[in-house]
């Protein structure tokens, strides 16, 4: 890592950081319960890049693990909250 | 090499980064909810592929890069899955897309059109600016 070590990585969750305030945003003021599921969909996507990325700048690489499981419970979360709706709507 | 290799990496974490943060402002601004499906897409293709592009060349030929494709094999198959069972659902209730003009779109009952007669084709005159059908 001659470029400056850990400032790439600093810079991509600060992007992903900022990505997760704005589908927060959208999840609180979202007018319907789909815009709500969307954005919570996107907010975990995120999340699983950003523990991908905090492992790279903790120098702890096992983060990936978890990183990994993330990605399965996010596919799992939205199939069940979906199939909640509708079956109510 | 070294240089090199660090150099294509940060450049990837800084196009996966800009392409998340686009994402985020369509999500926030677009006007529709299938438009924001759009901006959503946007984050889970190119911003996620792009971020573990640059953590592969970090990661090298390591046990960190074959599990970092693994998270992109997942994410691969299931965001588009959750993206079309959103928008399936969204459409199953009801919800109508916006038409050009900023209306609602909503589409014709399928049985009230097989029930009509088939009437011959007429070129309908183009109204420019015409008001979006209201909604009832």
């Amino acid at each position: 890592m001659a470029l400056g070590g850990t400032e790439m990585f600093a810079a991509a969750a600060l992007a992903i950081l900022a990505t997760m305030a704005l589908a927060l945003v959208r999840a609180i003021s979202g007018p319907t319960v789909y815009d709500r599921v969307l954005a919570v969909n996107m907010m975990t996507t995120k999340t699983t890049l950003l523990i991908a990325l905090l492992g790279f700048l903790a120098g702890r690489p096992e983060f990936l693990d978890i990183a990994l499981v993330y990605a399965l419970i996010n596919f799992v979360s939205v199939i069940a909250v979906l199939r909640l709706f509708g079956r109510r709507v | 090499m070294e240089i090199a290799l660090d150099l294509l990496s940060w450049a990837l974490l800084l196009v996966g980064g800009f392409f998340a943060i686009a994402g985020g402002i369509g999500v926030v601004r677009l006007p529709d909810f299938y438009t924001r499906l759009h901006a959503s897409g946007v984050t889970d293709t190119g911003a996620a592929y792009f971020i573990l592009a640059g953590l592969m060349i970090q990661g090298g030929l390591s046990i960190i890069t074959v599990k970092l494709v693994l998270i992109g094999f997942f994410m691969f198959f299931s965001n588009p899955t959750s993206t079309y069972s959103l928008a399936a659902a969204a459409h199953r209730s009801g919800m109508a897309p916006l038409d050009g003009a900023g209306g609602p779109n909503k589409p014709e009952p399928v049985e009230k059109s097989l029930a009509e007669p088939i009437e011959p084709i007429e070129p309908t005159p183009t109204k420019p600016g015409g008001a979006p059908p209201s909604q009832p």
